[in-house]
């Protein structure tokens, strides 16, 4: 009976080990045509979708609303245009259905179509950016009021007015930011109703509740006694909590920021509604631009061949940053710990 | 034996928030300088909540509500000042820097070992490396820790072991050279050996500071303090020198619960 239980557990406790390797292989197999056509570069070029022609460099098309100067695809051209063979495009028409590899074949015998991620990678991180850095120190103030400074009969329904906020589906966030919020923050800071900051706005108003209901109860977890002895030895409130209690929560208050962080960073509705969804380098922050899971959800009904295939690999950059990002916060934040 | 008062308790009564009745009934308590004073009774006799009004640490949880005076002698102008006049916050911090306390569980803060013994110090405003440094020292000497953490004062506090956060506790509350300090059960989550190390240092302090100490071990008490308040639901039965608590009881009550007839 133990040993089945021991088993038992231990089996859930791997599936979740296989269900992380096994997403990324398939990411990575999906993505791999993408990655063998575009390489690194990818991470760089900011055209998407654009279609140019081995053949005459200058002449090309735009498919979607992309600047970029001409230089730029002459470069390009040397290095992808003039070294694709004709067997890759070979394998993505083993590798794909029918139909669509026949229009893309069709094309692809006139002009080769390009696809960078930059533009995508570029607007997932700032808006985050952005977000993160609007709400760590909003849901800070609420949770270090909720834990220490609200009497107990404000502190319990506001708590719970928190959690309830956290959980409202991100649309509704969406919808919000973009007929209400989004108008509003034009209105003070310029541009259109739609773009990057408002972006980052809304995502930081959706992750507020999710952070400042983890932390509150992490620094709730501080013992009345630790507090008392701060207090016994003269500290004012704000000494105890600067000194003690963010010290001794330390770890469940940079838990909740990594969460909100993940969060944040995949977050496709709310953010779908606001961005503006145009593939274009923002040079202010007002600009409208696109994140990553923006463009997998715009796009991905309409793809195939090496389109889709360039979509998962932006899903597997996504995959890899967010990764990346919780195991450097972890392991920088936390590695003190015993 | 010369006595002073350093502390006066007077018709002290104490309710907690949302209790009807009070916790502490009229309570009439000499703390005299330089003396353990020891807090005796059986479990929620209130010596604890006495212990703990005296440096006003119940004032950080609304609602509770304390009668009668309690008077600490002001070391400038040696006149009992009544601390339940204090009511601006840089006046109660005032207080806990004057009053120290110890509590039952060790209380290591979250940071270095020199920055625990430090930190009432910076709370004072003191922050002249070499001040600082001295002050560290001398108080880790004055509670016989110097020599085991001398050589990692920057690790974390909460490496050390129980005994030795204890007794850290109370390097860190007389490094700020208070006039009393306040020990509620300061042995009582401690090993034999740790226990001894904590009462030769309380018999050692009391040339510098006085001493009121909670404790449920009567040998304790016996051992280290000079005067015994036995307390029986929320009355002080019986005060005297511990001498004659111990020996020649008064009260029946007293006699009975330290023959241990219950408790």
């Amino acid at each position: 009976m133990e040993n089945i239980f021991k088993r038992l557990s231990a089996l859930n406790a791997t599936t979740i080990l296989f269900l992380l390797t096994g997403i990324f292989v398939v990411l990575f197999l999906y993505a791999k045509p993408a990655i063998k056509e575009y390489g690194i570069k990818f991470l760089i070029d900011p055209r998407w979708g654009v279609s140019i022609n081995p053949n005459k460099p200058s002449n090309n098309q735009d498919k979607a609303v992309v600047n970029q100067d001409n230089e730029n695809i002459v470069v390009e051209e040397e290095d992808i245009g003039g070294n694709v063979p004709v067997d890759q495009e070979e394998i993505i028409q083993t590798d794909e259905e029918d139909i669509a590899i026949n229009d893309e074949d069709a094309l692809s015998q006139k002009s080769k179509v390009i696809y960078g991620g930059l533009i995508p990678i570029v607007g997932t991180v700032l808006s985050t950016v952005i977000a993160m850095a609007f709400a760590v120190p909003i849901a800070m103030g609420i949770a270090v009021f909720l834990s220490e400074i609200a009497p107990f009969y404000i502190s319990k329904p506001v708590g719970v007015a928190i959690e309830l906020l956290a959980a409202i589906p991100s649309i509704i966030y969406g919808m919000w930011g973009l007929f209400y919020f989004g108008p509003v923050v034009s209105r003070i800071f310029g541009g259109g109703s739609v773009g990057l900051l408002v972006a980052g706005l809304v995502l930081g108003i959706m992750i507020i509740p999710f952070m400042a209901s983890l932390s509150r109860d992490s620094m709730n977890t501080t013992p009345s006694v630790l507090k008392e002895s701060a207090y016994a030895m003269g500290a004012t409130k704000f000494e105890v909590i600067k000194d003690v209690i963010f010290p001794y929560a330390k770890s469940g208050i940079i838990g909740s920021m990594i969460l909100a962080l993940g969060r944040a960073l995949g977050e496709t509705m709310a953010v779908a509604f606001v961005i503006g969804g145009v593939f274009k380098l923002p040079e202010k922050i007002t600009d409208p631009s696109v994140s990553i899971p923006v463009v997998l959800a715009n796009n991905f009904a309409e793809s195939s061949g090496m389109s889709l295939s360039a979509l998962f690999y932006l899903a597997l950059i996504l995959f890899v940053i967010s990764f990346l990002v919780i195991s450097f916060a972890k392991f920088y934040f936390l590695r003190d710990k015993k | 034996m010369n006595l002073e008062k350093v502390m006066d308790i007077k018709n002290f009564s104490f309710t907690y928030a949302g209790a009807e009745k009070p916790s502490l009934k009229k309570i009439n308590l000499p703390v005299y300088e330089k003396k353990v004073t020891a807090l005796i009774g059986p479990s929620g006799c209130g010596k604890s909540t006495l212990l703990r009004s005296l440096n006003r640490i119940h004032d950080l949880y609304p609602g509770n509500r304390y009668e009668g005076e309690i008077l600490l002698k002001n070391q400038k102008t040696k006149e009992m000042e009544n601390i339940f006049n204090y009511k601006k916050e840089n006046e109660l911090i005032n207080l806990r820097q004057r009053v120290g306390m110890i509590f039952q569980k060790p209380t290591p803060f979250p940071m270095s070992i020199y920055d625990n013994i430090a930190y009432g110090l910076r709370l004072q405003g003191k922050k002249d490396k070499k001040e600082l440094d001295e002050r560290v020292e001398a108080a880790l000497k004055g509670a016989a820790l110097w020599d085991e953490v001398k050589e990692r004062l920057k690790d974390d506090a909460r490496g050390l072991s129980g005994g030795q956060q204890q007794r850290l506790c109370i390097a860190r509350a007389i490094a700020v050279e208070p006039e009393v300090l306040l020990m509620d059960e300061p042995t009582s989550a401690l090993d034999p050996i740790s226990t001894v190390a904590i009462e030769e240092l309380v018999t050692k302090l009391k040339d510098k500071v006085t001493i009121v100490i909670v404790t449920h071990n009567m040998q304790q008490a016996s051992r280290i303090s000079d005067f015994t308040a036995y307390m029986y639901l929320g009355e002080l039965i019986e005060f005297g020198t511990t001498e004659q608590i111990f020996l020649n009881p008064k009260k029946k009550n007293t006699a009975d619960y330290i023959s241990g007839k219950f408790g």
